[in-house]
């Protein structure tokens, strides 16, 4: 393999036990100073392969590099140069912010000044609580410490699992924002979300779903990917809307989206018909109209496939 | 028709904190009413007030016709409650999850054993009916803390961010049985983080400093402020000065 790209992964297996078969032959790469999102449910497999990459879980079969460094071999180098950024909040709850902060830079050989740079635009906010112990902050401030922390020793590659898991739309939003500016200052990196609409905001994604990858894409590939005719549909009684659909001879599927159905054909068909077949099921307040495919939509479909 | 829950001017000080300021609103029966906000906007404290588990500093409520101040134990019988944290007993198989709650609530024997049966042939989950409930998928747990939660058929059901985290098509079939339940007449009330999922609800309100600072169908919400999601609603409503951004 070449050794250009920040990540590699070849035929990656992880099995615990026997039964559960975490990661399948999983095969991706991460070109340098890309954002790369890792899309799927609890129990797809993200953070065994983050562990595997963070040289923190070895797998079973297969390859994986990162930085051009083997996961196994050249473990040492790989810690030193990475960050990582676990799903589970793993600072010290009993140190400050400042002293986490200081801690993390010590062990890494490096100081607070000295990459003061990387994190100042995510540090600002924390500032005024610096003093404050890390168990005391709130969601949002523990994730911005957590990055701050996973970034202070100038990683060349940042692992993260989760981050948004469980924190408001604001601070949400806040993350991504600081993702995208890490993203300028040429940091690869991976990152792991459940949150379908979070797909959109990554370069390029792996939708994974019960330890195998389903697609790898740009965004829009995947969603342009979905080549059934796709209409959103409402009417005043959305539960029995749901079930007449899916009886609806044309129909492939039919899933709720928000107030309305999205409807995808197996064939396209009029509308009209669609109206006439809901209209004759005493449906009232009908309304058609063409429809986007969303992430989920795509990952919806490529699960049904398998 | 009595509303299933009515809130007027209800408010909750700790000290001389606000957490909850005068909130207003009605949730008709039937009605999937989503209740959003941010971290420490409020939602917890002022659904934990509907729930008869804190009592209010000033204004009124009642939840299935019974006040918060005087009938705290009649609220408890009459409404369901599922989180997404706390619902069922890990080391206790999905029949015994059922059993418990059954008892807790009261029902009969020979109920409960048809609860049993219901329920489980309901979901389809026969092959985990003695498994111990840590050791089934998250989207099962997910559709059993919800069927367990309404087994007493309440009048209201309290949803505590109920969704995360599970897969999009296991997510709707999750949406599909809160529609089902309400289109039986039961009351939905569920705070979610997730603004895509307010998306479903009938009405949401969203919480901004312990009040309410918008109420509406999410499709006026959306109209009203120009926005293409609850999202971006959200976001304009809990950071002013920056949408757009």
């Amino acid at each position: 393999m070449a050794t250009t790209q920040a990540i590699q992964v070849e035929s990656l297996s992880k099995r615990y036990g026997k039964n559960v078969q975490a990661l399948n032959q999983v095969s991706f790469e991460v070109g340098r100073g890309e954002l790369f999102g890792l899309i799927g449910p609890d129990g797809a497999g993200k953070t065994t392969l983050i562990r595997i990459l963070a040289t923190l879980l070895l797998a079973n079969e297969g390859q994986a590099l990162v930085n051009g460094w083997e996961v196994r071999r050249d473990y040492r180098k790989i810690r030193s140069h990475i960050g990582y950024m676990p799903g589970r909040f793993s600072l010290y709850q009993d140190l400050s912010v400042e002293e986490n902060l200081h801690f993390f830079a010590t062990i890494f050989g490096t100081t607070i000044e000295e990459n003061y740079e990387l994190i100042r635009d995510i540090y600002v906010q924390l500032e005024p609580f610096r003093k404050r112990k890390a168990g005391k902050l709130s969601g949002g401030m523990k994730q911005k410490l957590a990055l701050c922390c996973a970034l202070i020793h100038k990683p060349v590659v940042l692992l993260l699992d989760e981050p948004t898991t469980g924190v408001d739309p604001v601070s949400r939003q806040e993350f991504w924002e600081m993702l995208k500016r890490l993203k300028e200052k040429e940091i690869t990196i991976l990152v792991s979300t459940p949150y379908m609409d979070e797909a959109s905001l990554c370069d390029r994604v792996a939708l994974i779903q019960k330890g195998n990858i389903l697609s790898i894409d740009k965004p829009a590939g995947i969603v342009s990917a979905f080549d059934k005719p796709l209409l959103a549909v409402r009417t005043n009684d959305m539960y029995r809307l749901i079930h007449d659909l899916r009886e609806f001879e044309s129909t492939h599927s039919a899933f709720p989206f928000g107030e309305y159905v999205h409807l995808a054909l197996r064939n396209a068909i009029w509308p009209e018909a669609i109206h006439a077949y809901l209209a004759g099921k005493e449906h009232t307040d009908i309304e058609i109209k063409p429809a986007q495919a969303t992430i989920e939509d795509a990952f919806m479909e490529l699960m049904t496939q398998e | 028709m009595v509303p299933a829950i009515t809130a007027d001017k209800l408010t909750k000080k700790f000290g001389d904190f606000t957490a909850v300021n005068q909130i207003t609103f009605e949730v008709q029966k039937g009605e999937i009413f989503g209740f959003l906000g941010a971290n420490g906007a409020g939602k917890t404290t002022a659904m934990r007030m509907l729930n008869g588990l804190s009592r209010p500093t000033s204004g009124q409520a009642s939840v299935a016709g019974f006040d918060v101040y005087r009938e705290t134990e009649k609220i408890k019988k009459h409404i369901g409650y599922m989180s997404q944290k706390f619902s069922l007993y890990e080391d206790l198989t999905v029949r015994e999850n059922i059993q418990f709650y059954g008892g807790i609530y009261g029902l009969p024997g020979r109920e409960i054993r048809h609860q049993i049966k219901e329920l489980i042939g309901g979901l389809g989950m026969q092959e985990y009916a003695n498994t111990l409930v840590k050791a089934i998928p998250l989207g099962w747990k997910q559709k059993l803390s919800f069927s367990i939660a309404i087994m007493h058929r309440p009048e209201i059901v309290f949803l505590d961010e109920p969704t995360g985290g599970v897969d999009p098509i296991t997510r709707r079939q999750f949406w599909e049985m809160i529609y089902k339940a309400a289109s039986e007449g039961m009351t939905i009330f569920v705070t979610t983080h997730y603004m895509d999922e307010s998306e479903y609800c009938g009405r949401v309100s969203i919480m901004v400093d312990g009040r309410i600072a918008a109420l509406d169908t999410p499709r006026a919400l959306k109209e009203q402020f120009g926005a293409s999601s609850m999202n971006d609603v959200f976001l304009q409503l809990t950071r002013p000065n920056q949408h757009g951004s």
